[in-house]
């Protein structure tokens, strides 16, 4: 599993990236986690808004923070 | 935008023209780019929201409102949005008096239509506005 997080690295985004550490770590996988910086790479998933999560190249939020649990649920559907 | 600016700010209103190939559409396509330059709202691509492009659908989702703006009565803008799920707030050219085939794309259809859809706040940005952002 490869985890983004997209955006410019704001806190919202370092928020999202620890959200997604943690979930990942309750749920005992072990992920590739990056983040994607560059404003034309953003761009190019479609993401208007950030921080956006993307979940083996598909973008699954984006404009919003997700929480521990939102991501969980995610990773597990 | 700069290589340093932020994309984390509030989505507040985004606008999606229908950007047809009609007059009608043009006309659509120029008064949501005019309610966007003025800083009202932002303009989004429909087309992004027809291909189901993941990035687009959860970025739009993220508004808190979502306006259409249809320059005929297909409405495809309102039907493609409503299709990938949004709630919308609807506007049809035709019904704010612009018809297809017989509307001229001009300073004044573009001001009288955006004033009819924002309710005349376009003129109070107008003047407001230092730099004149949407007078020209």
């Amino acid at each position: 599993m490869k985890i983004e997080i997209l955006g410019v690295g704001c806190p919202k985004c370092k928020q999202l990236t620890a959200n997604a550490e943690a979930a990942l770590k309750e749920l005992n996988i072990v992920a590739e986690i990056s983040k994607v910086t560059d404003i034309e790479k953003i761009t190019e998933y479609g993401v208007m808004m950030t921080p956006a999560l993307a979940i083996d190249g598909t973008v699954v939020s984006a404009g919003k923070v997700l929480s521990k649990d939102e991501i969980k649920k995610i990773i597990s559907k | 935008m700069s290589a340093k600016s932020c994309m984390c700010q509030e989505v507040g209103l985004l606008v999606f023209p229908c950007s047809g190939s009609s007059d009608v559409g043009e006309l659509s396509d120029r008064v949501g780019r005019t309610i966007a330059k003025c800083g009202q709202a932002k303009m989004f691509c429909l087309a992004g929201i027809g291909a189901h492009i993941p990035g687009m659908i959860e970025s739009a989702k993220a508004a808190k409102k979502i306006i259409s703006i249809d320059g005929c009565p297909v409405s495809c803008a309102k039907k493609t949005l409503e299709h990938a799920g949004f709630k919308v707030e609807s506007y049809n050219l035709k019904d704010l008096g612009f018809e297809k085939g017989k509307t001229k794309v001009d300073e004044d259809s573009i001001k009288s239509a955006t004033s009819k859809i924002t309710g005349g706040k376009i003129e109070e940005t107008i003047s407001r506005s230092s730099d004149g952002c949407c007078a020209k």
